[in-house]
């Protein structure tokens, strides 16, 4: 069984439970071991692409020093934290007045240089399970599920930081529709903003995002939507005025797996 | 001793700005056997060239130095001025202190210091220089040209007009490259095949002229005048010599889906297919990864039709070796892949096309005949959006660095038919700049704009969401009017960035010529010797060496072809005599040189050698082909008894250099 | 213009503004455009100018999603979305300049918003 540093971040915690909850019992089904360190803090939510700015960027460093420190790499499911984290790891590695700036602010026992590799939850999939293992361990097969990739932005770019599959033909969703047994939708909007955080000053650009990207799902026939960002599926479904139900990938994981009793069979 | 004259140039100010010419020519005339040490202005003019073959004559000199440009410049300059003064040309030594010294340094006592240090080099060299003989070596009357677009088609021409046998290699069925794929040409709008067929019928009916279609350049040996070329002849499992081109296997071919390539793919073709109407040579080709008789040994259709027996299923690839005395690389380009830029959803949509597909979908014979429709639905498009610079003006992490140069051209050309044609239809081009130089390019331009209102909008697309409706939704900026626009369009076309053909990187390993990072060939000037590439012997012709359109193309193409008829109108030429030689008393045999030698210059022989007490032994010794070795010095760098050396670079040399630098 | 400021935007963003070749794709891509005074080529453009404290007092500074689509798809690596941010941070690290204040919060939350949304308009918003 492999054993990976797990990091589920503050929302996890809190409203998207279930995107915890049935990423942990997932994994455990196919042999991979979450240990989530005792004290990890928020990762601030958004990055700080800002080079003067080292504060905001020290929680992520903290969590992947601690993954380092015990020689594992770091998995993430929460989008937001996703793209926090593997930015901050990216940038350490490649820009030495930052990392000095960090270490000296830290004063860790060992200097901090970028050292930890950082999964998405669904990299862990492809990377380390294999798609190919994953459809053997389905025991619900999504059959005939029109499902919709939701990227977002947080998932895909920065490209050059997060580098976790082509930004603007990216497939790795789609290869785990297939593998879980449905039928992947490809859209245009699937790699667009939702919106994100303006939710909370401006529900009229929050609104214009979301629904642009619902109305690019059901156009092309999509029978939900997926996606691995709290953020996402809130705006999506609060903010949109087309209607589409929005799951997160977890959740359609679990089911396949067995693990979960199968919604809107 | 030698008797040494030392000769400083100021050119103008390029060296006397930041080298002190006056000391460097005072110290160096203390140095051993230099009687004569002079400056002067400008030392490859008429009278700096008498400077040095006066003194040549008062002095007795026996060697000469020349502090100036890069010997790439002048050194055959002065070696002819000391050749005409008596002294044997390989007695001068050129002391770049311009290029590596004045050039590059902004400090004049530290570059001064650099210029005495490099003069004392070359004066410790000359001391060693022998009197070298360059001998001749025959040329091969006859060219290769790689590549059969309308670049090699017409460099083959003017050859072949000239009196000289010559070949053309085309890795595709047909001649006729991307030329003949155009629809129209710009800035004249007259149709590209009514221009092009004429000189392919001319070229496969010119006496001179030898096409190998369907076949690639295997491999390069030789040197200038010389080269010895083997061809691969793919096999296409048509006898080409029976075949009549009456198409009728392609009829009765049973494998109709084969994706078209000649179309773009827009439609499809039969596993045996000639490429296009006034193909040539017109001939069949099977495609054995469709063709169900190579595939699965079913079939034989193709064959029980043809009345003249030319099907062969059982040809195989053919090598024939051929003697070149010139090459002209005509390689050109393709548009690149465009799955990087997928935010103009290229890939989620078929009417999303490239400029190229464009023109088959507008050309007769295309995939609808000339009448320009849709591809998902086939149905007339009333709104057309063009996005320029697709790929193109990069930085090198996103793209091409380059302007693509044609698509400004082609892009008003295609927004201008479509204007005539169709004029109901709107049509829109997002640009940056819009780029026309050129004879009645600008012109062409405006009358786009003027005459047939296309909607020229400065700015750029950055989203393409296809819709179910059939609509294309393009999210775009308009920067004059501070806007962000939606259009509702019918068909997107994208003019993609163009890159040299993939081959090319393969034949310049080949060819030993120098290509740039975007896998250019680069020219041996880029201002003065633009169609010669840095080897000698190799020509360029056509976008291989840039992007260029048709005009340019053609221009470049006849001076490729000047460029090797003057040299296969020589009987021969001279050789370098700066070439390796081996001292078969030193030599062991090992074979080092020989697995280096990149022109293959270096043979072992069994040869006799009597030993000291009076008997013979028979030993494995180097010898060297004084008229293939390029004096490249490899071998001497490999040899590990020191036998190999390197006339006018000798090993001594070469440490006297050293020595006098460290000094 | 002030010259520190523009030094201090062009250190803090790490953008070489000079690379911007004014093609507008930035502005074509971007999702807030409509909600913007200032496009994202226009913050490129009037970073190079010098023209920073206009774009400080502008809220456009607010409405930029941080969705990278401009920093990705631009074509020569310009990056303008660190620009933006650059000068919002500018903007809120003046003392009194926070774009929020946390009393406010509470009434815009409802119960499904998550935390994230939250944490991330604090890095926004305010220091």
């Amino acid at each position: 069984m492999e054993t990976f540093t797990y990091y589920p971040g503050c929302t996890l915690r809190t409203k998207a439970k279930d995107l915890d909850t049935y990423a942990r019992k997932s994994a455990e089904c196919l042999g991979i071991n979450l240990e989530e360190p005792a004290d990890w803090q928020c990762c601030g939510g958004a990055y700080t692409t800002a080079k003067d700015e080292i504060a905001t960027k020290l929680s992520a460093v903290r969590i992947l020093n601690s993954a380092k420190e015990n020689n594992r790499p770091l998995i993430t499911v929460c989008s937001a934290c996703h793209n926090v984290i593997k930015q901050t790891n990216y940038d350490i590695s490649n820009d030495e007045e930052m990392a000095a700036k960090v270490n000296n602010y830290l004063k860790l026992p060992e200097p901090y240089n970028g050292e930890t590799t950082v999964y998405h939850y669904l990299e862990m999939l492809r990377d380390v399970v294999g798609f190919d293992n994953l459809a053997q361990k389905v025991v619900n097969p999504l059959k005939g599920k029109k499902i919709a990739a939701y990227y977002g932005c947080l998932l895909l770019r920065p490209s050059k930081a997060l580098a976790m599959d082509d930004p603007e033909n990216p497939t790795i969703m789609e290869d785990f529709i297939k593998a879980i047994g449905g039928t992947p939708v490809i859209y245009a909007q699937r790699n667009e903003c939702c919106g994100g955080y303006i939710t909370l000053e401006d529900k009229a650009q929050a609104s214009k995002r979301s629904s642009a990207v619902v109305r690019s799902a059901k156009d092309q026939g999509a029978d939900m939507i997926i996606t691995a960002c709290p953020l996402c599926l809130y705006n999506l479904k609060k903010n949109s005025d087309a209607e589409l139900p929005v799951y997160y990938f977890t959740d359609l994981l679990a089911e396949a797996l067995g693990l979960k009793e199968v919604q809107n069979g | 001793m030698k008797r040494i004259g030392v000769f400083v140039c100021h050119c103008g100010t390029n060296i006397a700005a930041t080298v002190d010419v006056k000391a460097v020519a005072e110290a160096l005339g203390h140095e051993p056997g230099v009687v004569i040490s002079q400056d002067y202005q400008y030392m490859c003019s008429e009278s700096g060239q008498n400077l040095v073959k006066n003194a040549i004559k008062e002095h007795k000199l026996t060697g000469v130095v020349v502090c100036s440009c890069s010997p790439r410049m002048h050194e055959n300059t002065f070696r002819k001025a000391a050749a005409s003064a008596g002294l044997n040309p390989y007695l001068v030594e050129i002391a770049n202190i311009r290029e590596q010294c004045s050039w590059i340094h902004k400090d004049i006592a530290s570059a001064t210091e650099k210029a005495i240090i490099l003069g004392k080099a070359a004066v410790a060299k000359v001391h060693l220089n022998s009197p070298l003989t360059a001998g001749e070596s025959p040329v091969v009357k006859r060219a290769l040209v790689i590549g059969g677009g309308i670049a090699g088609i017409q460099t083959a021409l003017d050859i072949a007009e000239a009196g000289f046998d010559v070949d053309i290699v085309e890795k595709n069925p047909t001649i006729g490259g991307k030329m003949a794929q155009i629809d129209k040409t710009f800035p004249t709008l007259d149709c590209a095949a009514c221009i092009l067929t004429p000189k392919m019928v001319e070229a496969s009916q010119n006496e001179r002229i030898t096409i190998h279609s369907f076949s690639e350049v295997a491999d390069v040996k030789g040197f200038v005048g010389n080269f010895t070329v083997k061809i691969k002849k793919k096999a296409r499992f048509v006898d080409e010599t029976k075949c009549t081109g009456c198409g009728l296997c392609t009829e009765k071919c049973p494998m109709k889906k084969v994706p078209n390539e000649f179309n773009m793919g827009l439609d499809n073709r039969t596993a045996i297919y000639i490429p296009f109407a006034q193909a040539v040579p017109k001939v069949a080709t099977i495609d054995p990864n469709y063709c169900m008789m190579l595939q699965k040994g079913k079939c034989g259709i193709c064959s029980s039709v043809c009345s003249v027996g030319a099907i062969d299923y059982k040809q195989e690839d053919k090598i024939i070796e051929q003697q070149y005395g010139a090459i002209v690389v005509a390689t050109g380009f393709n548009p690149i892949n465009l799955d990087k830029y997928d935010e103009f959803a290229y890939n989620q949509c078929p009417d999303v096309v490239t400029s190229l597909e464009l023109e088959r979908l507008m050309n007769a014979a295309g995939p609808n005949g000339g009448t320009l429709l849709r591809p998902s639905d086939k149905t007339h498009p009333h709104k057309i959006v063009f996005v320029q610079c697709v790929g193109s003006r990069c930085d090198d992490s996103k793209g091409k660095p380059y302007c693509s140069k044609i698509c400004c051209m082609y892009t008003a050309k295609h927004a201008m038919l479509i204007r005539e044609k169709y004029p109901d239809t709107e049509v829109y081009v997002f640009y940056i700049d819009v780029r026309t130089p050129g004879k009645n390019f600008d012109e062409f331009y405006r009358r786009a704009v003027e005459q047939y209102n296309v909607h020229y909008i400065k700015g750029m697309v950055g989203k393409v969401t296809p819709r179910s409706d059939g609509k294309i939704d393009v999210q775009a900026s308009d920067l004059l009017a501070n806007e962000q626009l939606h259009i509702d369009a019918d068909m997107v076309v994208l003019a993609a960035a163009i890159e040299p053909d993939k081959t090319a990187r393969p034949l310049a390993t080949m060819l030993t010529t120098q290509m740039d990072t975007n896998d250019f060939f680069t020219e041996a000037h880029p201002k003065l010797r633009p169609v010669e590439s840095a080897t000698a012997g190799i020509f360029l012709s056509g976008a291989c060496q840039g992007p260029k359109d048709i005009p340019e193309t053609v221009a470049q193409a006849s001076a490729a072809a000047a460029k090797a008829i003057g040299l296969l109108v020589k009987n021969s030429i001279t050789c370098n005599p700066c070439v390796a030689h081996s001292d078969e008393l030193m030599c062991n045999g090992c074979s080092s040189c020989e697995k280096v030698c990149p022109y293959g210059a270096i043979t072992y022989v069994d040869k006799e050698f009597r030993m000291p007490d009076r008997t013979t032994a028979i030993r494995r010794v180097a010898s060297v082909n004084p008229a293939v070795c390029q004096g490249c010095g490899a071998c001497t760098v490999a040899c590990p008894s020191g036998a190999m050396d390197l006339n006018g670079f000798s090993n001594s040399q070469i440490m006297s250099e050293v020595d006098a630098i460290c000094k | 213009m002030d010259k520190n400021l523009k030094e201090q935007v062009l250190r803090s963003s790490g953008v070489n503004v000079l690379k911007c070749m004014r093609c507008g794709k930035c502005s074509g891509t971007c999702p807030s455009y409509d909600e913007m005074e200032y496009h994202p080529h226009q913050f490129v453009y009037m970073v190079e100018r010098g023209d920073i404290e206009t774009l400080m007092k502008s809220k456009s500074i607010y409405k930029c999603l941080t969705c990278f689509a401009c920093v990705d798809r631009c074509p020569r690596n310009v990056e303008p979305a660190k620009v933006v941010e650059a000068v919002r941070l500018a903007a809120v690290r003046q003392q009194g300049n926070n774009h929020m204040n946390p009393n406010q919060i509470p009434e815009m939350l409802d119960d499904d918003l998550p935390q994230q949304a939250i944490v991330t308009a604090f890095r926004k918003y305010i220091k």
